[in-house]
């Protein structure tokens, strides 16, 4: 069952994007340079923006690299991208999609299961490990699109498994080290310190489920924060030895760029510029307003840009925002936790709020909250019906990252593959339709969003003076799905359950 | 999982490992002068659309026979045709006359590349999902893991979309034959046939079975009554098919003479470039090539290769049932193909799709000459740049249709029908299902060995042709070992009116 994951993984392709010299200047600069000028290095615009351990493992890649093309690891060759390199870089991914593989077997193991069916295509077991492996956002962003993932996802995966297990300690140590691979992750990080707080530390509960504070086991409080402050010490140590710690945080958290990416990411923000073009253009026209600066959202190019009629969004403000909509998530697990599955669950949608209402968001990050929630889906009907609407629109919603006409039909077969597995595994799964017939009629309505934007508008006179109507519309489109499952899986987590607590 | 859903996630994986490996490099992307089969298929495109039809296969100021000149049947003409008019629509400067020599571009390689999948998705992967669910046996979970094989055999999938073809057009129509002759609609099979052979003359291998399935059909049904009206039926419209396809060339003796000069080429020598057949493999002992004459060589090769055809093509013809005509299938073109004169080892195509139809069968050695086929198109692919695609179809091919078709477990005596090789053999301790396992384990191992050395090693100067020397001996060895089991299957069957053997397997 593994090779399924393999070879899909290993269908290649030559396409590669920006990202790959991005990491080819990476390889360059860790391998080149010693440790004091890696943050400090800006010969190539790509500079070093995550955490010093993802240079340490770089650095580790170097050493293999330099025995395939040495060209490659000189800062200068901007752009340098031979058949070797190439070759490099893509097997380090596959190398690296090992993680994934074994991160998803264990999840998969910690799966639970009914002991009825036989049948390998319906088991619980089979169908979350295709929906992992085969997860269509996964291989277009990492292989057609190239970064690692794969390697990553794996590592978040392996930390939900061994919470899943009992194995505290071990997702502990995993989750602090990706943190220092990639800070992202650092919006999910209150999921796990409240959970690992309330369920690991305080080892009792009182008879109504509240917190026995009794019971804090300092043991267990200090094993923890040793092991997180020991790997995060690893990862910082050198740099903030050589008082270089100013720099790097800066590198990791530049805020200079907008509010929305290039293209939108189906969130908040998508729906809010909507909104406020829409009323600056009323406005306008009722004019009710005297001149407006011209706003230009989707140019193409990371900008700021100031919002005409609503009120301007600033980082901090964005801050608030996610801060705000973690915490009823956060509190509810610390009120009455749900075990592990609770946990889990905390976990989607403080992805899904950093998705909502971050700064800068990019489209990929959906992914950080669709591979956790498969592991929901496979128990539980409800949350198999939001999956399916997440799923479909945040995969939809990856589209543009894939523009030219050569990838049109990979995308659209690796998408039809994936969708008709999910929908038709799941339904099987649970017998049964789990989906109403508005969710089937905006699914539907992608396909047609598709076609008018593919097929229809490059035919329209429009073209021309409005070229990016075409984002705009399918941002717009998949943020109202994404919305709604949103609020679907915040509203499970704050519904009191009367199913038995467990760890 | 409903069947209806598990056939679309198979047929889409199919296409998608398509598209997949259509993204690689093409046969002589980037080499001047002559460049590849890709540059072949736009000339044609081009010839067939400026030219009036009379000039499609003569030399003229305007058609140099040399640059890739036409040299398949009319049908194929037909097609470039269609492809021509679609590309001037789209971009004039691909099929301009005499200027459009050598165009590449990459809007253009998605155009032919996209001509290759709507071919193969009209023509081929219809025909293989018929055939699996009406034509195969079993559960309808083993129906579309059949389907799964056939479409994910990496041989057709790397020559069509990687190296550049339309063997799918030519493969489908003879799966159409097959198909309609399965089904008992003797007229609309020959029709899907003659189209198959008017598009490919290399369809020919086939013509033997497809003669002799529907005449001793004819034989069975009775000479006197309805056997001669059937015979008299399949003749008109062999006769009226082939006088469609040929029609604008009809006007002219001398057109019909041209072409067929042009369709086989009897001045080019026993073999060109190493290809897995005997005359080759034979050439590195006693050099043929030049012992003999051309016309010797003509002989020699016509008188091997229907002695070889001959035994299986009896017995077709003595019982004429599905089972037979398939197995005769492969064995006629297998045969062709190791003895006939001028092979290219793309040919080996022809007889991979009957055992494509024997996947469901006698999975071991179907998948094990699969395997075999698309290993000895190797240096093809090496010299296409297509080493990776190669790699990872072939190992993904071996790894899911042994484990999907349960290769292995139906592997023991019985179920390879070995009994009358134990006759022969007498040696009754012995395990020869276990000695098929194991043989086919060493083999896969020592193709993938073999694979990885062509890549990674250069061969030494002495002899620089070594790689592909001994990748296409080891397929002859391969190819004749399994020919004999395969005649020895079919011949071996016995003649009663059973239409099936009892021991059909899950």
């Amino acid at each position: 069952k593994n090779s399924f994951g393999l070879c899909c993984h290993e269908i290649t392709h030559i396409f590669h994007s920006t990202d790959f010299e991005v990491h080819r200047n990476w390889l360059a600069i860790t391998h080149s340079l010693p440790v004091s000028k890696w943050y400090h290095e800006s010969t190539s615009e790509w500079t070093l923006d995550y955490p010093p351990l993802f240079a340490w493992f770089e650095y580790g890649l170097s050493h293999v690299a330099q025995h395939f093309d040495k060209k490659m690891l000189v800062v200068q060759n901007l752009g340098y991208a031979s058949p070797a390199t190439v070759l490099f870089q893509r097997l380090s991914v596959i190398a690296t999609d090992v993680v994934f593989i074994y991160a998803v077997r264990e999840c998969c193991r910690s799966v639970r299961e009914e002991k009825g069916s036989k049948d390998l295509l319906v088991r619980p077991y089979f169908i979350l490990a295709a929906l992992l492996l085969w997860n269509y956002g996964l291989l277009i962003v990492d292989h057609i699109h190239f970064q690692y993932n794969g390697f990553l996802c794996g590592i978040l995966l392996l930390s939900v498994a061994r919470h899943l297990q009992g194995r505290h300690l071990e997702g502990a140590f995993l989750f602090a080290v990706l943190l220092n691979l990639k800070h992202i992750y650092l919006y999910i990080a209150p999921a796990y310190g409240i959970f690992l707080l309330r369920s690991y530390c305080f080892t009792k509960d009182n008879t109504d489920g509240s917190v026995r504070w009794s019971s804090l086991s300092l043991v267990r409080l200090i094993a923890l924060g040793s092991i997180v402050i020991s790997v995060c010490a690893l990862s910082f140590g050198p740099f903030i030895a050589m008082g270089q710690l100013p720099q790097v945080l800066s590198r990791l958290f530049p805020f200079k760029r907008g509010l929305c990416h290039a293209y939108w990411a189906p969130n908040i923000w998508a729906l809010y510029n909507v909104v406020d073009k829409a009323l600056s253009v009323l406005g306008l026209r009722l004019k009710l307003l005297a001149n407006l600066p011209k706003a230009s959202m989707t140019g193409g190019l990371v900008q700021e840009f100031q919002h005409s009629v609503l009120p301007s969004v600033s980082p901090s403000a964005t801050l608030i925002c996610t801060l705000v909509s973690i915490l009823p998530a956060v509190l509810s697990i610390w009120r009455c936790p749900r075990g592990a599955r609770g946990f889990l669950r905390c976990l989607v949608v403080c992805a899904l709020c950093s998705f909502m209402f971050g700064w800068h968001v990019h489209e990929k990050a959906i992914l950080m909250a669709i591979l956790p929630l498969s592991v929901l889906a496979v128990e539980s009907r409800e949350d198999a019906g939001i999956f399916l609407m997440l799923a479909t629109t945040g995969h939809y919603s990856l589209f543009p990252l894939l523009f030219t006409a050569t990838e049109m039909p990979t995308k659209v077969l690796l998408i039809l593959l994936f969708t008709l597995y999910s929908f038709t595994s799941l339904k099987k799964l649970f017998r049964g339709f789990l989906l109403n017939t508005l969710e089937v009629t905006y699914l539907l309505g992608l396909i047609a969003v598709e076609i008018i934007c593919e097929v229809v508008y490059p035919l329209l006179p429009w073209k021309q003076t409005l070229p990016f109507v075409t984002l705009l519309a399918k941002s717009v489109y998949c943020s109202l799905g994404v919305s709604y499952s949103f609020i679907r899986l915040y509203l499970s987590i704050l519904r009191p359950t009367d199913k038995p607590k467990e760890l | 999982m409903d069947t209806w859903s598990l056939l679309s996630i198979c047929v889409l994986l199919g296409l998608t490992t398509r598209w997949a490996v259509s993204l690689n490099s093409y046969s002589g992307a980037g080499k001047p002068p002559m460049f590849g089969d890709y540059e072949a298929q736009r000339h044609w495109q081009e010839i067939t659309y400026n030219l009036p039809v009379h000039e499609w296969y003569f030399n003229t100021t305007d058609n140099n026979l040399n640059y890739w000149g036409l040299d398949y049947p009319p049908l194929t003409a037909y097609h470039s045709l269609l492809c021509g008019h679609v590309a001037s629509l789209i971009n004039p400067d691909w099929v301009e006359l005499h200027t459009s020599q050598g165009f590449e571009s990459s809007a253009h390689k998605l155009f032919m590349r996209a001509t290759v999948l709507i071919a193969d998705l009209l023509m081929y992967v219809p025909a293989v999902v018929l055939y699996c669910f009406y034509l195969s046996e079993g559960s309808n979970r083993k129906k579309v893991c059949l389907v799964l094989c056939i479409l994910l055999y990496p041989g057709l999938i790397l020559i069509d979309y990687g190296h550049f073809q339309y063997n799918s057009i030519s493969l489908g129509l003879a799966l159409w034959g097959v198909l309609g002759l399965g089904l008992g609609w003797d007229m609309l099979g020959s029709l899907a046939f003659v189209l198959a052979v008017n598009y490919k003359q290399m369809e020919l291998y086939h013509s033997l079975p497809f003669f002799c399935y529907l005449l001793g059909k004819c034989f069975k049904q009775g000479m006197a009554g309805r056997g001669l009206f059937l015979l008299v039926k399949i003749a008109v419209t062999v006769l009226v098919t082939f006088t469609l396809c040929w029609l604008p060339f009809l006007t002219d003796p001398g057109q019909v003479l041209q072409v067929l000069h042009r369709l086989f080429p009897v001045g080019r020598g026993l073999f060109e470039d190493k290809v897995a057949n005997t005359w080759c493999s034979l050439n590195v002992l006693i050099k043929i090539k030049t012992i003999l004459s051309t016309d010797t060589q003509l002989y020699l090769s016509l008188a091997a290769t229907l002695l070889a055809a001959l035994p299986s093509s009896i017995k077709l013809l003595t019982k004429p049932t599905l089972w037979q005509f398939k197995l005769a299938l492969v064995n006629s073109s297998l045969a062709f193909f190791l003895f006939s004169f001028q092979v290219h080892e793309k040919s080996i195509l022809l007889p991979a799709l009957p055992v494509c139809l024997l996947l469901g069968d006698l999975p071991l050695p179907a998948v094990w000459f699969l395997q075999a086929s698309t290993f000895s198109m190797l240096p093809l692919f090496l010299k296409d740049g297509l080493f990776v695609p190669y790699a990872v179809t072939s190992s993904a091919f071996v790894f899911y249709s042994v484990y999907l078709l349960s290769a292995l477990e139906h592997s023991s005596e019985e179920e390879l029908r070995l009994r009358p090789v134990r006759r022969l053999v007498c040696l009754p301790r012995v395990d020869l299902g276990r000695i098929a396992r194991w043989t086919f384990y060493l083999s896969v191992a020592a193709m993938a060995g073999l694979s990885f050395m062509s890549v990674a090693l250069a061969p030494p100067a002495r002899l620089p042709d070594l790689f592909p020397l001994l990748v296409s001996v080891f397929s002859f060895l391969h190819f004749l070992g399994l020919l004999l089991y395969f005649n020895v299957v079919q011949i071996a069957e016995p003649p009663s009116p059973r239409r099936k053997n009892p021991k059909k397997t899950e």
